[in-house]
């Protein structure tokens, strides 16, 4: 039987793993390589390796920390942020990503994600979302990575990602807005309603601060995985801790 | 020298990472010559199987990689085009083994692609998982599978069972990635070294 897997998110600028506000009062926390590492070393099953600077700023940045982690890594790696072709997906997986994670772009223009599937294969690519409630519906949002630029898409979180599964997507990530930062837990109807039109694995975000929130997005949602940032940057939990909790909850974890 | 097949896929290097790291020479290669003298050669698991055995054929491997007498590890994909025929893109492969590659059933409860890490019941027995406890870990991400038969090795379970791992003399097929399976895939990869003499 699959484990469930949980994977630490690491924001990456200019080559190095920050924390902070985004886009303001960054703090150096280290070499990508190094960062990865150290979560491999506490157990994480996935990283991801998400470029601020690329996703905000519409560039395609200079992606030698890939290479960086691609070398220390024996675990996969996923990169999300600032990839809007496939050429961009290519030199990302060239450089020793396993997976590519792509938002916005695939909002703006869905055919991209057949093309990459039919360039690279299903199991690279991995489509984010970020959805909210509003007025009782789940919508769906761009540009997310900006506070200024985020806005609507017009589609409603449920009718994407049947769009985004037909068109040969190999996972999905879901980033439930208004948990996305507080710690009160993972948002357990949402992320049920999409794992219930999903065949594809399910990447559960936004939320987590205890060990229960794991648990809960793991038997209550039925999540494949559950992406966690602030709680594993700021201390407060180890991947070790969740492991070590969700097996004792009966989640099959791999330790 | 390890040979590590370039069969095309964008993600191809992995495997060359995973031997440095053990501090072991390999080389992504095409050239017949070169894998002929590996004393091993990885056919790595990136891509779709239709494309990657239209790369072995234009670049005149089909032969070669059917005639090696080296140790031979097939990774994921790579370990598929070992068989007679894969139905994606329903292509005729290597036929090192018997039999057909077909699409993993969605089971309810078992997503496709069989994406993350799964227990191997693997056994010891098998030089290839000398130290490696039953049971261990590895990093899986596939949505196709090989048939069972007599030369699986080891089996893994996501809906069906099917086979982790096949071994028929000294060529290996394992479904996982072991350059992305932590301390279980680096043991691995070590062991396949070993009976190259690379080590």
């Amino acid at each position: 039987m699959l484990s469930r897997r949980i994977i630490p998110c690491l924001d990456v600028l200019g080559g190095r793993v920050v924390k902070g506000v985004r886009f303001r009062g960054h703090k150096d926390l280290g070499g990508v390589g190094e960062l990865a590492a150290r979560y491999r070393d506490q157990g994480a099953d996935e990283i991801v390796l998400y470029d601020i600077a690329a996703s905000a700023e519409g560039r395609t940045a200079d992606r030698s920390w890939v290479r960086e982690a691609a070398q220390e890594l024996d675990i996969p790696f996923s990169v999300a942020g600032g990839i809007r072709s496939v050429e961009d997906a290519r030199a990302v997986l060239g450089e020793g990503a396993d997976k590519i994670s792509i938002n916005s772009p695939a909002l703006e223009r869905p055919e991209l994600i057949n093309e990459l599937v039919s360039a690279l294969g299903q199991q690279c690519v991995v489509i984010g979302v970020d959805s909210r409630r509003i007025e009782g519906e789940f919508r769906t949002f761009l540009y997310t990575g900006s506070e200024a630029k985020t806005r609507e898409s017009g589609r409603l979180m449920i009718d994407w990602l049947k769009e985004v599964q037909d068109r040969g997507a190999g996972e999905i990530v879901l980033n439930c807005m208004e948990q996305d930062g507080t710690g009160d837990g993972y948002d357990i109807e949402q992320i049920f309603a999409a794992r219930e039109i999903l065949k594809i694995p399910l990447v559960a975000s936004g939320g987590a601060k205890r060990v229960e929130h794991f648990e809960a997005v793991f038997k209550r949602a039925d999540a494949d995985a559950a992406l966690a940032a602030g709680v594993f940057h700021r201390g407060e939990l180890t991947v070790g801790d969740v492991k070590e909790f969700l097996a004792s909850k009966g989640v099959e974890v791999r330790r | 020298m390890i040979a590590i097949v370039d069969t095309g896929g964008a993600n191809i290097g992995s495997v060359v990472d995973a031997f440095s790291r053990l501090g072991v020479d390999s080389k992504l290669t095409a050239d017949p010559n070169l894998i002929q003298e590996a004393k091993g050669v990885v056919l790595p698991g990136v891509g779709a199987a239709a494309d990657s055995m239209a790369r072995i054929q234009d670049q005149g491997l089909v032969e070669i990689l059917q005639k090696l007498s080296q140790p031979v590890l097939g990774i994921c994909l790579g370990m598929q085009l070992l068989f007679e025929r894969s139905e994606e893109g329903d292509v005729t492969c290597l036929g090192l083994l018997p039999g057909k590659v077909r699409r993993l059933p969605a089971e309810k409860g078992a997503r496709i692609p069989h994406m993350g890490w799964n227990r191997v019941q693997c056994g010891d027995q098998d030089p290839l998982f000398a130290g490696i406890k039953n049971g261990a870990w590895f990093y899986f991400v596939h949505s196709y599978a090989a048939p069972k038969g007599d030369f699986t090795v080891a089996e893994v379970e996501h809906g069906n069972r099917f086979p982790a791992v096949v071994a028929k003399g000294s060529v290996y097929g394992v479904q996982f990635h072991p350059e992305r399976s932590g301390t279980s895939g680096a043991a691995l990869l070590k062991n396949f070294v070993g009976m190259t003499g690379c080590n």
